[in-house]
This record gives C-alpha cells, sequence and structure tokens, in this order.
C-alpha cells in the first residue's frame, strides 16, 4: 500500500499553485493520474521518486517511510526501490541497449535477470545496439526493461506513450500490462490520454489545479459517448471511390481498415482524411 | 643549429597545464552546470576575465601577489622556500589561472546541455553522483571534453605576455617558443624566428584540424 500526502508550491503558467494531494493506492494496483498540462501529474511522480522535495509531505510504503517532512525523513532516490520511465526514455547514449541494461545491475545481482528482460521485451535482436540507432517504440521498451532490473516493487510511468503513434502506442500498452503483471507491481501512470486510460488502469485520479477533484474506475468516471446497443467508434476516412449508384467509402479504425457503402445524396460528410463517427451496425 | 629546447619546455608546460586545469574543471564545471549557488555569477565573472583582460594585468597582478617582496610570495619563500616568480612551477600556475575559461567554458556548456533526464535515471537506478558523473555525463560529452583539452592546450602553447611577465626568459626554465621567436626576431635572426615560428604554425594547426575531424566524426555516429 502507497499512501502520500504532498503539498508543493508550483509554478505554473496561470501563475502561482498549490499542489496538495492525498492518495492511497493499493498494492498491485494500476492506477492513472490524469490530469491537462501544468495540472501537476509529473510533480507528483518526481516527489515520489525523490527528484523533488515538497514543502511539507509524507510518502509511506507499507511500513516503509521514504520522506516526512515534519521528522526530516527525506530517502534519496537511489534508496527509493522504484523503476522510473521517462517521457522521453532518457536512455544512456553511451552504452548500448544490453549496456542500459546492465548499468543498472545491483551488486551481486546476475546477469540472467537480463536475458530474461530482453527475452520479454522483445529486444533480444537490438541489444548491441546503440539508442540514437532505435525508434521511438524501441527506446522505450528499452526504457522500460531498464526500469525493471532492479526488480522494483513500484513503477511510475511518466506519460510514457505521448511521443510515439498509435500502433506502437497500443502494442506498449500491451506490454506494460504484460510486465505490471508478471512482476507484480503497483504501476503509477501518468497520461492524458482517456483511452489508455480505460484500457490500463484499475483506478484514475482526476487531478485539477493541483488537487485531486474526483477518483475511481476510469469506465465511469470517462464515460463513452453512445450508452446504445453496439459500439462507437471514431473512423479516418481513406479512399473514397465512385461505385454503381452510389460510393465505396473505406474508413480506418484501430488501425483496420473497413468499407462502407454509401448513398450518393449522403456522400458530403465524407472526405479523404475526415473523421466520422461509426456505430457497429452500420459496419 | 637550432636551440630545440623552448619547444620541450612549451609543450612540458602546456601538457601539465592542461592535465591540471581538467582535473580542476571537471567539478568546478559541473558546479557551475547544475548547482544554483549564490555566488555562481561572482565566479563565473572571474573565470572568464582571462577572455579580456591583457595578459600583462594577469601577470602584473601575479608578480605582485607571488613576487618575493610581498606578503604572500615572501610568505613561500620564508617558510617553503618556494619562489614562483621566474621559475617553470610559477609559470604552470599562471597559465592555469590565463587558460581556466578556455577548459571551464565547455565542458560547462556540454554538460548543461546533457538532459538532466539521463542524470536522474541514473540516480532511479541506485548509482551515486560520483558513479553518474564518471559513467554517465562524462561519457556522453566526449566532444566537449576534447574541445576544452585542445583549446587549454593550444591556449598555452600560445602564451606570450604572461610568462613574459612573470616567467622572463630562462633558458632550459621559462624560455618557450613564442618568447624564443620574439628574441631572435630582437636581434634581427630571423632565420632561426622563421624556423620556430614555421614548426608551432604546423603543430597547431595539425592538432586543431585533428579535433575537427574526430568531432564532426563523432557527431555524425551519433545522429547528432
Amino acid at each position: 500500500m502507497i499512501s502520500f500526502h504532498i503539498n508543493k508550491q508550483l509554478q505554473s503558467a496561470a501563475g502561482q499553485m498549490m499542489l496538495d494531494v492525498e492518495c492511497h493506492i493499493n498494492k498491485g494496483e494500476l492506477v492513472t493520474i490524469y490530469g491537462v498540462s501544468g495540472a501537476g501529474k509529473t510533480t507528483i511522480l518526481r516527489i515520489l521518486a525523490g527528484l523533488l522535495i515538497p514543502e511539507k509531505g509524507c510518502i509511506k510504503i507499507g511500513d516503509e517511510t521514504w520522506l516526512d517532512t515534519g521528522k526530516k525523513i527525506n530517502l534519496p532516490p537511489q534508496k527509493r526501490n522504484i523503476g522510473f520511465v521517462f517521457q522521453h526514455y532518457a536512455l544512456f547514449p553511451n552504452m548500448t541497449v544490453r549496456g542500459n541494461l546492465a548499468y543498472a545491475l545491483q551488486k551481486g545481482q546476475a546477469e540472467n535477470d537480463i536475458d530474461e528482460l530482453l527475452a520479454l521485451m522483445d529486444l533480444e535482436q537490438l541489444q548491441t545496439r546503440y539508442p540514437h540507432n532505435l525508434s521511438g517504440g524501441q527506446q522505450q521498451r528499452v526504457a522500460l526493461a531498464r526500469a525493471l532490473v532492479r526488480k522494483p516493487k513500484i513503477l511510475l510511468l511518466d506519460e510514457p506513450l505521448s511521443a510515439l503513434d498509435t500502433e506502437m502506442r497500443l502494442k506498449l500498452q500491451d506490454h506494460i500490462l504484460d510486465i505490471h503483471k508478471a512482476y507484480k507491481l503497483t504501476t503509477i501512470l501518468v497520461s492524458h490520454d482517456k483511452d489508455e486510460i480505460i484500457k490500463l488502469s484499475d483506478k484514475v485520479f482526476v487531478l485539477e489545479e493541483g488537487r485531486i477533484k474526483s477518483s475511481g474506475k476510469p469506465v465511469i468516471l470517462f464515460p463513452t459517448s453512445g450508452n446504445e446497443a453496439g459500439f462507437n467508434f471514431i473512423g479516418e476516412v481513406v479512399s473514397v471511390v465512385e461505385m454503381g449508384m452510389g460510393f465505396l467509402v473505406s474508413l480506418s479504425i484501430l488501425n483496420q481498415v473497413f468499407e462502407l457503402k454509401v448513398p450518393r445524396e449522403e456522400i458530403g460528410k465524407y472526405r479523404v482524411g475526415g473523421k466520422v463517427g461509426v456505430n457497429s451496425f452500420e459496419l | 643549429m637550432v636551440d630545440l629546447l623552448p619547444f620541450w619546455i612549451t609543450f612540458k608546460l602546456a601538457l601539465i597545464t592542461t592535465a591540471i586545469l581538467l582535473v580542476i574543471s571537471l567539478p568546478v564545471a559541473n558546479w557551475l552546470a547544475s548547482g544554483k549557488g549564490k555566488f555562481k555569477s561572482v565566479i563565473e565573472a572571474f573565470i572568464s576575465m582571462p577572455l579580456v583582460l591583457p595578459p600583462s594585468v594577469i601577470g602584473f597582478y601575479f608578480l605582485v601577489a607571488f613576487g618575493p617582496a610581498y606578503g604572500l610570495g615572501h610568505f613561500l619563500e620564508h617558510y617553503f622556500n618556494l619562489r614562483l616568480v621566474f621559475s617553470f612551477p610559477g609559470l604552470v600556475l599562471a597559465s592555469i589561472i590565463y587558460s581556466l575559461p578556455f577548459m571551464i567554458h565547455p565542458i560547462q556548456s556540454g554538460l548543461s546541455g546533457l538532459s538532466p533526464d539521463i542524470r536522474e535515471a541514473s540516480y532511479l537506478l541506485g548509482k551515486s553522483k560520483w558513479e553518474t558523473f564518471f559513467k554517465v555525463q562524462l561519457p556522453n560529452i566526449k566532444p566537449a571534453l576534447l574541445t576544452g583539452i585542445v583549446l587549454t592546450f593550444a591556449h598555452t602553447i600560445g602564451e606570450f605576455g604572461v610568462v613574459l611577465m612573470i616567467g622572463g626568459n630562462i633558458p632550459n626554465e621559462t624560455r618557450v617558443v613564442s618568447i624564443a621567436i620574439y628574441d631572435e626576431v630582437e636581434v634581427l635572426n630571423y632565420h632561426t624566428a622563421n624556423i620556430y615560428a614555421g614548426i608551432l604554425f604546423a603543430i597547431t594547426f595539425v592538432v586543431l584540424l585533428v579535433v575537427n575531424i574526430v568531432n564532426k566524426r563523432y557527431a555524425i555516429t551519433r545522429n547528432l
């Protein structure tokens, strides 16, 4: 169980803001902190990691105290055994993929742990490459693997997928779910992508202007638009071809292409590159 | 026969100065790049001063400070039997001060240019500041290190004013090439001056050329 209560003065674009957050997270949960940029999401992760010190605060992990400003306890980041994944990966450019992982090994830890992680994250083929020769998705897989070398019990992910394209993001979401379960982690994710939050997390904390405004199950906090039977998708029009009496419209939905027959009088709303809402019964 | 001893003294001076400055500059540059110290601006201004001050000003104050007739110089001579003016060790000390910005500035900007993420990532993997500095930060600023080393070395070779003020012109002790050239020209011995100048010209050009090529190659392999 992680519980923390932190107060920190923040300088945001809108001026001074007080971050005042209290949270309890159960062991084994995957929770998300959601909020617009500048709400203080990353600050919370950095305080948990020990990279920032709040004016006032207390962080307890089980019966261990990481921070208690009242008692002047503050464990340095080195002593808080957490895995941290940065938004821009933060791989060491001077080390290969394997080198990045090996650097994280603790004294006496066996190299086997690295082989296991390389296999788990599909990185075996890439292990001799340097970070600058990897794509964004590959780099983020390395960063995830590196964060797990020390076998942390807590994983902090700071918008880890925001710089990736949709396809890569979906793949990495599966990777995150896999490692969260396989390593029995308690994971805190910072994200502002509602789909991602609904897919990944057990619980979401909605942060607004430095305070937690609401918390709960993501499907309840972020209701999807239609409640009628069937699914609603947003598709992108890939092509429009004239065919007989009407048109054949190709729509890309979740990286799959569906075809839709559209009568001539309705074709006005389908433009290549445009977005359209589709109910699953229409497909 | 041209006396090659001034070359030996010049390169010995440049080498020792560069080595000592490298050791001094690493912690100072790291502090300037990351620290939020109160006196940072003051220290930075001091370090940059040799860039704008005439070497004779530095030489003059050095003479005053370390001359045996004054406080510090008197103390060193009286208690440690150490005289820094008109001696090789004094030349080294003055060169260190004179070349300080040429070593510190490139290292400082190299370190500031690194993303703080990689330093923090290392801390979060349980590594100390020390280990992070030597295994993560320094290896990723190799071009800046090389630039600092080479500029310091070249700048020390090119010293004239400071050496003249505090080193004098003692053969086999403080008589560096730049002084030797001046000397030969004074006695209208242009032939020897030309040899000295030509050798120095060629060496300096080759050194700077090699550094440029190495740095360019590094940038290409790193896709910078």
